[in-house]
């Protein structure tokens, strides 16, 4: 896919996020696809590709009621929308389809119509990681932190900053879950979840969704809304089993992803205008930092501190307050995406001045899987 | 530990259950580049060999990250220590770190570790590991 040849043209949240138990899981899906296809001037009927996760295409095709000619239901967890977005790109550069719609949908708070969460006693995981505990991502995701912290000489204090930093974002956004200004003091008085990580340092648990409508450049301009061109986009994954992750200190699949989504884009870091890194706990924004390139090996705390991703500096990072403020209904992929679209639109509710560039980074599992997507409101 | 999610063992896993149901800690090594690897599987995950030897591990390793899970899991009492050790012979496992105060305190970074065996039933020991200088 050359850059810039694909575009979003249509993309929308679920009308209500946070706690919606009067949805199921499947019509959240619905909810945002169809705010998604009216943000599109389309119809159900119009699109020719779908890609989900979680529920699969072939529930949302049928309920939606589209005949697809392209389905993806690549399901590496929270990230799987950034690497549906790489599919269709290619899948509508390839010409196997058109106008395709992604979309997430989850009852991650209230559970209604959602998905049983195991883990199979004999598969790898349930061998040698269930036995010892584990319960849930809180207690999975943070093994790694003490290590990285070590290794580099930095501090919790620099840990809780993220959380800090993320909540001036949400207390600019009416839709964030959490809005209180908090401080370093706060989140680490905050409850104990699993040491280091406080309440405040994990992600809130909600309900919603978020649908993305994309299809060729080229027929993008004859839509409603303004057009974000996908530059560049990377995918790759690591392992299912936290305690196998090659370095404690450094997400290869992050590299992996970040490096080719640049370089596919033709882009510097110091084109980066906006950036979203996915963060269903604190440490990720710090891991991101660095496995994209952005600050050098041990420096992403002080960057936090000196407040460049804040409001006001030079990299706005997580602007929609992120998964630990704004909402995290377990996939929190599509949300990351879908404030980029915002940002490069100009459209977002804390919209930063004058973005062109906005690079998009997800996680999925525990550090299992990672997509990166450049976006830009500039056809190359 | 009676609600503890104990694993079911697949044939390429079988011989380390037998292992730890010995007393024994045993690895996978490839016979051709020479490599330690663990979780369990019959050839060897950094050159594709399918030539690999089961061997005793030393059982010594070091404290390689952690975190201390304060909420209830079924068969566990918080708070207590979800581990990741580094074995001598290279590859890591996640373990936890018993016989010492589950506190930031006593559970060191680095700190040597050995590991101990804790019998769940006729067929299953998991393996944990206990500071060396205890």
């Amino acid at each position: 896919m050359k850059p810039g040849s694909v575009a979003i043209v249509g993309a929308a949240e679920t009308t209500e996020l946070g706690v919606v138990p009067h949805l199921s899981q499947i019509q959240l899906h619905a909810d945002a696809a169809l705010n998604a296809l009216a943000d599109a001037g389309l119809r159900p009927q119009d699109i020719d590709g779908v890609a989900t996760a979680g529920n699969t295409p072939t529930e949302v095709a049928y309920y939606l009621g589209i005949t697809p000619t392209w389905v993806d239901g690549t399901a590496v967890g929270g990230c799987s929308f950034m690497l549906h977005v790489r599919h269709a790109a290619a899948a509508i550069s390839a010409g196997l389809c058109k106008t395709v719609l992604v979309t997430h949908g989850e009852s991650g708070k209230s559970r209604v119509g959602a998905l049983p969460r195991t883990i199979p006693p004999s598969g790898l995981q349930g061998q040698f990681e269930a036995p010892y505990g584990i319960f849930g991502p809180p207690s999975q995701f943070t093994i790694p932190v003490l290590r990285f912290l070590k290794d580099r000489g930095m501090t919790q204090e620099q840990l809780a900053m993220v959380a800090v930093v993320q909540r001036e974002w949400a207390a600019k956004n009416p839709r964030a879950l959490y809005k209180d200004p908090i401080t370093v003091a706060d989140v680490l008085a905050s409850r104990m979840i699993a040491y280091p990580f406080r309440i405040l340092q994990c992600c809130v648990v909600t309900d919603g969704g978020g649908a993305l409508i994309l299809t060729s450049a080229d027929r993008a301009k004859d839509f409603p809304q303004k057009p974000v061109y996908i530059l560049g986009t990377g995918e790759s994954v690591e392992t299912p089993m936290i305690s196998q992750m090659e370095d404690f200190g450094s997400s290869r699949a992050f590299r992996v992803a970040g490096k080719r989504a640049f370089e596919t884009a033709g882009i510097k870091h110091s084109d980066v205008d906006h950036l979203m890194i996915y963060d269903a706990f604190a440490h990720l924004p710090l891991f991101g930092l660095e496995d994209l390139g952005f600050v050098g090996r041990g420096e992403s705390g002080d960057f936090i501190v000196a407040r460049n991703t804040a409001p006001g500096g030079k990299l706005p990072m997580n602007t929609n307050g992120g998964g630990l403020s704004y909402t995290h209904t377990g996939m929190y992929g599509m949300f990351a995406l879908q404030e980029s679209v915002r940002q490069v639109r100009g459209t977002a509710l804390a919209q930063v001045p004058g973005v062109e560039v906005s690079v998009c980074h997800g996680v999925g599992g525990m550090f299992a899987a990672s997509g990166t997507i450049v976006m830009s409101n500039q056809r190359p | 530990m009676s609600d503890l999610p104990l694993p079911v063992p697949t044939p390429e896993t079988k011989h380390f259950w037998e292992g730890t149901r010995a007393g024994e800690l045993r690895l996978q090594r490839c016979t051709a580049c020479e490599k330690a690897y663990f979780p369990p599987r019959p050839f060897c995950p950094a050159c594709g060999s399918r030539k690999v030897e089961v061997f005793k591990a030393s059982g010594r390793g070091f404290l390689y990250s952690y975190v201390i899970h304060h909420r209830p899991a079924p068969g566990f009492t918080p708070p207590y220590s979800i581990a990741v050790v580094e074995l001598e012979e290279g590859p890591r496992m996640m373990t936890n770190i018993v016989g010492v105060p589950q506190t930031p305190e006593a559970l060191r970074l680095d700190m040597k570790v050995k590991a101990v065996f804790a019998k769940q039933n006729d067929e299953i020991s998991l393996v944990h590991f206990t500071p060396e200088a205890a």
